[in-house]
């Protein structure tokens, strides 16, 4: 029987936001990553075509992480002692882009200087021809002391600067135009606390073509669905018009996947709990699966095996149906 | 699709008798179109509006209950497309899939492990809701031997797969009291699946390649009379799934399209796969295989998308002993948001060593959100510590912050001058380790 289908017709269109300068555009990249520029819920093929698909970033820090799961150790191995190498191996893993998460302090304890920083940003941009987000150490104060110098030394590369928050935005967002960079917005799960940041951020002169925004998610289990409400309820509202809720949003369902307990430790936990391997990998990827459904534009991820898993499920959201 | 208070007040009397206990007949309406009061209350409705109304009331997406001894899983009756504008109210029932083929050693080790699978997540006991036996030998011999070895070992409710009527009728005879689905009625057997289904009472799964296909096989099997159907479609792609599953649920709720109004079956084939079938409107999930490490996620995914948005899951704030605390052992403090509760008392408990753990009124809210909300200050958590009266259990006045919190510390220590403010860490996976290095 024939049926007519319920389209949605929106007003508005997700900006497109455009990552990693190559030479021609003034930076070392060897690609670019553009995402955003959806006009319908995530894929809804029939309604409008889907220019730009959601893309993978793995994570990686500029040293070893003890403080990670023995999984992420054992998977990573020795690459983790130099950012370089294990910048390498992430692109061999297939990622789409690179996170590259500054520690508060270097493998002593003391405080990481902004000239370390600087240099193990440096050894993944020479490593790698993928685009890269440098993140600080999310406290306001290190960001902006160790993302300025990285920024200016970086100048033209459109990195990812982050975290900008409510707290130290007005210095991000300074040395990203001033260096040609884009930065990630992170906002506790609220709608209004993410579109207010980006009114903020818009203010000071940072086109919106500059900004991702990061709503914050939670963990499987861990309030998941807070964040995924709220990125549903972004994406509406982007779709219906609201100019400052029109950005693409990176989350980082590697990041909280794997500080659960459930992936972190495989020891004196329930026999219910099954195989922590592959426990772990299902916990990173029904999260960040669940994240693509409501509207997710960048995944950071932390294990390869999640990163095959979640690419081949964004291929085969991205491939359109002709009969349904 | 609901009639609005307007269209409502079109059908009744428009007399304003008052006899309802409204002082209008359109205010009458309007409380029924909020389903607020029963078109009972309407003393003088004439029987074609009330034909009218009930046709309107009736849920765009038909209830489905599956039912076996002592169990009951429930699908459909769902109200919206996205769980922030109300909430979704029936869990997909998930199942595992057994083949007939198999030997009765293989079907056990299979059932047994599933069945008895449960797991405690925040205070809830989470477990399958049930197998579905696949005719994969064509032999109902085959088929009815697997279905009486799976009853033998669960209570729980079935799912028969076949296309064979015969061998669904094999099966069917044995559940006897049930209401189980049966599925795979197609374009060729479906009226003798229909025939099947009626005569025991089952609820009927029908599998078709696309949307038109689905709505023109419910519309027909409807006309046989049988009309607690689940709709299955043979997908090929996560695409093409989520395209006709957001179709139903929208055709459904927003055209009230009655051929497409039913609960959804979905058999996903990977990770991606389930995730996908539980945040878009799977009414029932048959999975290939249990593995305990795949579906502990999968059904707390199912717990977390389907928890009503509007009831934070919270835990009564106060004092919680936990590993028998004596006076001189720690205070912890933490917010009543459940999942963080849970997290840090299982934590705790974990460790081995006792606290008293002080748990703040924080409007259900994690700990950097309600701090974030200045729900969670210092000055709640000074509250939280006279009125709870913690002093009066403790010798050594310390109390642990979350590290997530560290900057109240300061503030802390200004609010209870005379007790040791200590900051714990950030993740409660760390707490053990923090407890045995700090807090001795």
């Amino acid at each position: 029987m024939p049926i007519e289908l319920f389209t949605d017709k929106w007003p508005g269109t997700v900006r497109t936001v455009t990552i990693g300068a190559t030479a021609a555009q003034g930076g070392t990249r060897t690609s670019a990553v553009t995402v955003g520029g959806q006009k319908t819920l995530p894929f809804m093929h029939f309604e409008h075509e889907t220019q730009y698909k959601p893309v993978v970033a793995l994570e990686i820090k500029d040293h070893r992480q003890d403080d990670w799961s023995p999984l992420l150790l054992q998977e990573w191995g020795e690459v983790m002692d130099d950012p370089a190498r294990w910048a390498k191996a992430a692109e061999e893993a297939g990622a789409d882009l690179i996170e590259l998460m500054l520690n508060p302090t270097d493998l002593r304890g003391n405080p990481t200087t902004p000239e370390a920083a600087v240099k193990a940003v440096k050894a993944v941009l020479g490593a790698v021809g993928l685009p890269l987000l440098v993140f600080g150490p999310g406290q306001a104060e290190l960001d902006n002391a160790l993302l300025v110098p990285v920024a200016e030394a970086t100048k033209g590369e459109r990195l990812v600067l982050g975290i900008c928050e409510d707290k130290n935005y007005r210095t991000i967002v300074a040395t990203a135009m001033a260096n040609d960079h884009l930065v990630s917005a992170r906002t506790p799960m609220d709608v209004n606390l993410a579109k207010q940041l980006n009114i903020l951020i818009t203010d000071m002169g940072l086109p919106l073509e500059r900004i991702l925004m990061d709503p914050t998610t939670g963990a499987l289990g861990y309030g998941i669905e807070y964040g995924y409400s709220v990125m549903e309820r972004l994406r509406l509202a982007a779709l219906q018009g609201d100019t400052m809720t029109q950005l693409p949003m990176l989350v980082t369902p590697g990041f909280e996947a794997w500080k659960t307990k459930e992936a972190k430790v495989g020891e004196g936990v329930p026999a219910a709990w099954g195989d922590w391997l592959k426990r772990a990998i299902n916990w990173e990827v029904l999260t960040a699966v669940s994240l693509l459904e409501s509207g997710a534009d960048i995944l950071v991820l932390r294990h390869p095996e999640s990163v095959r898993q979640v690419k081949a499920a964004i291929e085969e959201l991205m491939r359109v149906p002709e009969i349904f | 699709m609901a009639l609005s208070g307007i269209q409502i007040y079109k059908l009744l009397p428009q007399t304003n008798c008052k006899e309802c206990g409204f002082p209008t007949c359109l205010a009458f309406a309007m409380k029924l179109a909020a389903k607020q009061v029963e078109l009972a209350d309407c003393p003088y409705v004439s029987e074609e509006s009330k034909a009218q109304l009930a046709e309107s009331a009736a849920p765009p997406i038909r209830l489905i209950v599956l039912k076996s001894d002592g169990h009951e899983i429930k699908a459909g009756n769902e109200v919206v497309l996205f769980r922030h504008e109300k909430t979704f109210y029936n869990k997909p029932g998930v199942f595992v899939k057994v083949r007939d083929d198999l030997s009765e050693e293989e079907i056990r080790a299979q059932v047994g492990p599933a069945e008895s699978f449960v797991v405690n997540y925040v205070g809830i006991d989470l477990t399958l809701d049930g197998f579905a036996v696949e005719s994969v030998s064509g032999e109902a011999g085959k088929f009815t031997a697997a279905v009486s070895i799976v009853r033998s070992l669960s209570r729980r409710p079935l799912i028969l797969i076949s296309t064979d009527p015969s061998i669904i009728e094999a099966g069917m005879r044995l559940l006897e009291g049930e209401t189980p689905l049966v599925y795979g009625a197609n374009a060729e057997n479906w009226e003798k699946m229909a025939e099947v289904a009626r005569q025991h009472k089952a609820f009927l799964g029908l599998a078709a390649a696309t949307l038109e296909e689905a709505a023109g096989l419910a519309e027909k099997i409807k006309g046989k009379g049988v009309e607690d159907l689940v709709l299955g479609l043979s997908t090929n792609g996560l695409s093409t799934y989520l395209i006709q599953q957001t179709q139903i649920r929208r055709l459904a709720l927003k055209k009230n399209f009655k051929p497409l109004g039913y609960p959804i079956i979905s058999f996903p084939n990977d990770a991606a796969a389930a995730a996908q079938a539980i945040t878009k409107y799977a009414g029932f999930v048959v999975l290939d295989t249990f593995t305990a490490e795949f579906v502990y996620p999968l059904l707390v995914l199912r717990q977390n998308i389907y928890t009503d948005p509007q009831k934070p899951i919270q835990v009564q704030p106060g004092v919680y002993e936990i590993n028998n605390p004596r006076p001189e052992d720690p205070v912890l403090a933490t917010t009543n948001f459940s999942i963080t509760y849970f997290s840090v008392a299982n934590e705790v408990e974990g460790s081995g060593m006792p606290a008293w753990l002080l748990v703040t009124d924080a409007e259900g809210m994690s700990v950097l959100t309600a701090w974030a909300a200045g729900k969670f200050d210092a000055e709640r958590i000074a509250k939280a510590v006279k009125t709870f009266g913690v002093a009066d259990k403790v010798s050594r006045k310390r109390i642990v912050i979350p590290g997530a919190v560290a900057v109240l510390s300061g503030e802390l220590e200004a609010e209870l001058p005379d007790w040791e403010v200590r900051v714990g860490p950030r993740e409660a996976v760390d707490i053990p380790k923090f407890m045995k290095l700090v807090l001795v």
